[in-house]
């Protein structure tokens, strides 16, 4: 059935206040099963064996001694995960990725993995494997990998996107253009040229929960996967493609997930754990370690970018260009191409251009980290765009508002905007307390902006009615944040019973049709739409049974908060039947109640957020701390205030460690040597201060409660928050981050020798 | 010679006995031997806090705490912060400050916030911060933590006025 | 692996000595159970010496302090004689990782595990600090400095165990502190640490000790930053000869934690921070 995904202004009785979420009392009492926190009967513990090298030949895996220790029940190979991929050249990388087949690209690549009765077992077998590598040479920094003697990962790298097509393979995956307008013309006209160059660290999503699987495959195909994700449907239509498997015979769950901001949304080790349950015949439930996740799943690029902006004297800017070099880590990405179409997306330029370059290098395959690309992206452009409001003597709010995006301004990937909210979010930026708070000695305060497209997609939900009027929701998307919460809201709001008469269910994949990976912000969004139009069916439904109840026409009854009610003079007297009633006599009146909504949900409505920052400097350590922080950001419509709050204040840590401490370090010998909590420095709590937030709301046209994602956009400008507030404090433009205390004050040194 | 040790401990009150191999820390004992999964493992080296518990009282990193050294201690989890089915202000307020997201740090927040509010009752938000730095969030940004624990012992402090 | 939690010191020893394979001290465990997840060691034996009861405790005498092998550093935290007459020592073991590790971590563990970063390690030094060291022939006690003879490495012999640190009674015209930098405010290790210990006579410097962390194999004391404060009021010029001279004194490395040029000049920062902090308690205890 169609529904109206439009907007319809309305008052809302649940929607916008702050509930107990459901799930709250399993969480705050261990209860709640996370990834690694199951259990099958006569389950094995898998172990995966990895590359020390960053780059080496596979010459040959024995693994006869460690086949014999008592206790070990399968070691499996990339000779036990066949390519089954049909020339599928993006589950390719998937399955090498997964296993080296032949060549280790990076260190924490796959070689062979074991299952056995015990950890102690299982660690004893991984020692008894004897691989023989022969090291070849390793590129790890982007800038490197391009140059044309850099060593070669891969020889079927063609560059794509460049006229005409190279005849040599090299480590450039892909160039990207886009833009508008004449961009030379454009920086004629400008008075001022601000030109330069930026470096960004290699980060991971730190997420606390480990990667963790429990899988089963029996002999005749059929085959379960407990597993901590992001998208368990994806997970199953990949593993069961690797595999050989039916789609409808690998039930997959999504356990409670600790954490993912992107990075379970890819499979890393659950691949091997299916291949190991295959072959010992047993369940094997694979939990990695910290170590295993720096160095073996999916940070996020590490870049270098070129920004130029040219500008009035009046603040009108004339031109800008940006060229973006991002590593996607052992195989090709769409990285570059993000951080292009992101970049400039605030802002209404007449004459503008993105170049990308999307390069492999030996480091772990890069996946999506909350709002993938687009920070480095706004880290480049944001401090290139202060650096023209000083050189032209305008306050950097103004300059921002100058030029800023608009309904109808064409977006830089092609379509046109409709109603954003980057002009209030810079209003509102320009007009809060925080920006005329005083500010202390070796103290200041800088601002940016930062966008994300936001994404919808594929979403499939059942609404069931129990007998008593109670609801359960189940949803296809994961709850990573407090969706249940936000979700229960939203049928309670559409069909006019109390909160907590809803239980949300997160599906697993053979409950439900496919929904797309919990990703792009879209889980409160897109199963929000399909909850409305679900709970819509169900309405639908009722009145149908309340017309058999009353035997009247169904025409003549309408729902209204919560009960059917017969319309016009002929029912007049007709008390109303509630949710309740209705339920209660279901089975009377043609069975049980449910809704059921699928959908392909378009037309996520853009995010964007302004950010405040206040950094202190310490003069004589280069040590910089935020002392305090306001995000302002567009949530189209805030369902649940506290998770919405939550979303800001997440992403904008996140941001604040990516700008100051947080990178990966790798050493010459291209080995990972900060793969660890300790020195892979995530804030702590005594890091930062209180995160306030100002939600603001501009309806998305295209969803029925105005609903925008809330989850990425504000990781997108703390980068260059921080980085201007630097600036701002002791007059230095860091152009690399993490801006740690030293670059801090190697760049303190600089500015007082040219002085 | 002996690889493994039969552990007579008290985990939440309870006596409790498991075989445990002497190289296996607590925190996997207590998932593995004795089945509280409350206890999570983030890092397993001392760096995230996920894994806390109390060892006789005291907070400790249970993946640095050797299962057979809790033999005839006193150990607490977050499983135990509930008596007679009723939760502890802190897993209240947690729950009324939306101080989780993905809940997995919550365990060991809990009992590392236990443990501060045991010590000092009325901590200044510097004393909340630098308590619970031992603790890794990377949800929230620690704003609702802190709060829910200013909340929590705000409302303990006005409790025991009460009754005292 | 054995597990060995003996009740008495003798058995300490007689366990140690008589192991053939890979024998380790359990004290905290902060170290050794990291290294043991992360397969770097892999012990024969452990010898967890928290049941003995001398290990446990904090004595005051006479002479000063005596801190037993396994006193944890928050226990040590606990302590107020210490904390009065040592607040440097006791802030740098309680800087030792989270409130967690506090509960398990020992100065003893710390110096043993002869990290040149351990936090308590040059605030023990500046102090005067003694180690107590049991072997098979009997008790040796030896100035902290000469425990650790380079990363990771001690200078106790097979079957020796450190049984106790002692620190002398700090007079009332002395001070001590220590301060670290590090990029984190909590769960970081030491790019730079500094103990310093400081005797006033009529108000200026009589004595003063200076020792520097993480800048060298070992910690190192800087008799030449000593220098620059003694006969001074720790005014700016003695505070800037002291800074030129831990710096001057510094060998790091360039790590992952900080490039040997940065630590070096950061060692004068730190030291020129805390040198005013230990001047202002040797000035208020008097």
């Amino acid at each position: 059935m169609a529904h109206d995904q439009s907007y319809k202004d309305r008052k809302f009785e649940v929607v916008g206040n702050r509930f107990k979420r459901p799930d709250g009392v399993e969480k705050v009492t261990g209860k709640a099963r996370y990834g690694a926190d199951t259990f099958a009967p006569g389950q094995l513990v898998g172990r995966i064996l990895r590359s020390p090298h960053a780059h080496a030949k596979i010459k040959k895996i024995n693994t006869a001694k460690a086949e014999k220790l008592p206790g070990v029940k399968a070691i499996i190979t990339s000779k036990d995960l066949p390519d089954l991929t049909n020339g599928d050249i993006g589950l390719q990388n998937i399955l090498e990725n997964c296993m080296a087949r032949g060549r280790a690209l990076y260190d924490g690549h796959a070689v062979a993995a074991v299952a056995a009765v015990d950890e102690q077992t299982a660690r004893k077998a991984l020692k008894l494997i004897e691989v023989e590598y022969k090291v070849l040479p390793h590129v790890t920094d982007v800038d490197e990998a391009m140059k044309p003697d850099a060593p070669l990962l891969h020889d079927w790298i063609f560059t794509s996107g460049v006229d005409p097509k190279p005849t040599k393979p090299s480590n450039i995956a892909g160039r990207t253009e886009m833009g508008n307008g004449d961009v030379e013309a454009g920086f004629k006209d400008a008075d001022v040229i601000v030109e330069k160059s930026f470096k960004t660290g290699q980060t991971h999503q730190g997420y606390i929960e480990p990667h963790a699987c429990l899988a089963s495959v029996n002999p005749d195909g059929s085959a379960e996967l407990w597993v901590t994700t992001q998208g368990h449907f994806s997970f199953r239509n990949t593993c069961a493609a690797l595999l050989g498997l039916d789609f409808a015979a690998l039930k997959t769950t999504s356990s409670e997930i600790g954490g993912g901001f992107g990075g379970k949304t890819h499979v890393w080790g659950e691949p091997v754990a299916l291949a190991l349950s295959r072959k010992a015949n047993r369940p094997v439930k694979l939990v990695m370690n910290r170590d295993e996740v720096f160095r073996a799943t999916g940070p996020t690029s590490s870049t270098s970018i070129d920004v130029k902006i040219g500008a009035k004297k009046n603040g009108t800017i004339t031109a800008a260009s940006a060229e973006l070099r991002y590593q996607g880590g052992a195989f090709p990405g769409p990285w570059a191409m993000l951080g292009c179409m992101t970049g400039f997306a605030c802002y209404d330029i007449k004459n503008m251009k993105a170049v990308g370059w999307d390069v492999v290098v030996n480091r772990p395959k890069s996946t999506a980290y909350r709002a993938p690309s687009a920070p480095m992206a706004a880290f480049a452009i944001e401090s290139t765009m202060d650096m023209v409001a000083k050189e032209i003597g305008m306050d950097s709010v103004d300059f921002r508002l100058k030029n800023v995006a608009r309904e109808g301004t064409r977006a830089p990937y092609g379509p046109i905007y409709g109603p954003i909210g980057i002009e209030p979010t810079l209003e509102a930026v320009r007009d809060h307390p925080h920006m005329k708070a005083k500010l202390k000695k070796n103290q200041a305060r800088g601002v940016a902006c930062g966008f994300w497209f936001n994404i919808g997609g594929q979403t499939c939900t059942d609404l069931n009615i129990g007998t008593d009027g109670t609801v359960n929701l189940t949803v296809g998307t994961v709850d990573v944040g407090g969706a249940r919460a936000s979700l229960a809201m939203i049928a309670a709001e559409e069909l006019g019973v109390p909160y907590d008469r809803v239980r949300v269910n997160i599906g697993d994949s053979a409950s439900l049709g496919h929904n797309d990976t919990t990703e792009g912000s879209r889980g409160t969004f897109s199963s929000g739409m399909a909850t409305i139009f679900a709970a819509r069916d169900a309405i639908d439904v009722m009145k149908e049974r309340a017309a058999k109840m009353w035997d009247i026409p169904v025409e003549d009854i309408v729902w209204e908060n919560g009960v059917a009610r017969a319309t016009g003079k002929k029912h007049g007297n007709l008390p109303t039947l509630s949710l309740k009633e209705i339920a209660a006599k279901s089975h009377n009146t043609g069975g049980p109640i449910a809704g059921h909504n699928e959908i392909t949900a378009d037309g996520a409505g853009n995010g964007f957020a302004s950010h405040i920052c206040d950094v202190e400097v310490d003069p004589e350590t280069g040590a910089a701390r935020v002392v305090r922080y306001t995000v302002v950001q567009d949530a189209g419509k805030a369902i649940h205030l506290d998770y919405v709050e939550g979303q800001f204040q997440g992403a904008a840590a996140q941001g604040i460690g990516w700008a100051l401490n947080e990178e990966y370090i790798y050493g010459e010998d291209g080995r990972l040597q900060n793969a660890g909590f300790l020195d892979y420095r995530i804030p702590v709590c005594s890091d930062l201060p209180f995160i306030d937030t100002k939600i603001l709301e501009i309806p998305n046209p295209n969803h029925p409660y105005g609903i925008r994602g809330v989850g990425e956009t504000s990781i997108v400008p703390p980068l260059a928050a921080v980085s201007n507030a630097i600036a701002n404090a002791v007059g230095v433009r860091m152009t690399q981050v993490p801006m740690s205390p030293q670059r801090v004050l190697a760049a303190l040194d600089d500015l007082d020798n040219a002085s | 010679m002996t690889d493994s040790t039969l552990v007579s401990t008290t985990i939440n009150g309870d006596s409790i006995e498991f075989a445990c191999p002497n190289d296996e820390t607590l925190l996997d004992a207590l998932r593995n031997r004795v089945g509280l999964t409350g206890v999570k493992e983030g890092c397993g080296t001392g760096d995230c806090g996920a894994c806390s518990v109390t060892l006789d009282g005291r907070l400790v990193c249970s993946c640095l705490v050797l299962g057979v050294e809790a033999s005839g201690r006193e150990v607490g989890t977050v499983e135990g912060l509930t008596t007679n089915g009723e939760l502890h202000p802190l897993q209240e307020k947690f729950i009324e400050h939306a101080a989780l997201q993905c809940g997995v740090c919550t365990p060991g927040f809990l009992v590392a916030a236990k443990a501060l509010l045991d010590k000092n009752p009325d901590p200044s938000e510097t004393e909340i911060r630098y308590a619970l730095a031992g603790n890794l969030c990377r949800c929230t940004g620690y704003d609702k933590i802190v709060r829910a624990v200013q909340a929590t012992a705000k409302d303990m402090r006005k409790a025991k006025k009460k009754k005292g | 692996m054995r597990y060995e939690s003996p009740t008495t010191i003798k058995e300490v020893v007689g366990l140690l000595k008589k192991e053939r394979g890979k024998a380790f001290v359990l004290a905290g465990g902060t170290d050794l159970l990291v290294g043991m997840k992360l397969g770097m060691i892999e012990p024969d034996l452990l010898v967890d010496i928290k049941h003995i009861p001398a290990m446990r405790t904090v004595k005051t005498s006479k002479t000063g302090f005596r801190i037993g092998a396994a006193v944890s550093c928050a226990e040590l935290g606990e302590h107020k004689a210490m904390k009065k007459a040592w607040p440097g020592v006791v802030e740098a073991a309680n800087l030792i990782g989270s409130d967690q590790v506090q509960g398990r971590c020992t100065v003893v563990g710390n110096l043993c595990n002869a990290s040149p970063a351990a936090d308590s390690v040059p605030a023990l030094i500046a102090a005067g600090a003694k180690a107590v060291i049991v072997g098979a022939d009997g008790r040796r006690t030896i100035a902290v400095e000469n425990i650790a003879t380079g990363p990771g490495k001690t200078c106790l012999k097979k079957g020796e165990v450190i049984e106790a640190i002692t620190l002398p009674n700090q007079t009332k015209t002395s001070g001590d502190a220590y301060l670290r930098f590090t990029p984190r405010t909590e769960m970081d290790i030491a790019v730079v640490g500094v103990g310093i210990n400081l005797t006033l006579e009529k108000g200026l410097v009589s004595k003063a000790r200076v020792v520097l962390g993480a800048v060298a194999p070992t910690a190192i004391t800087v008799p030449e930053a000593a220098e620059a404060l003694i006969g001074t009021k720790v005014d700016k010029k003695a505070l800037e000869n002291l800074a030129a001279a831990c710096s001057a004194a510094c060998r790091p490395i360039d790590d992952k934690r900080g490039s040997a040029e940065y630590r070096t000049r950061i060692a004068g920062v730190m030291a020129v921070r805390a040198a005013k902090i230990a001047f202002k308690r040797a000035g208020s205890a008097a």
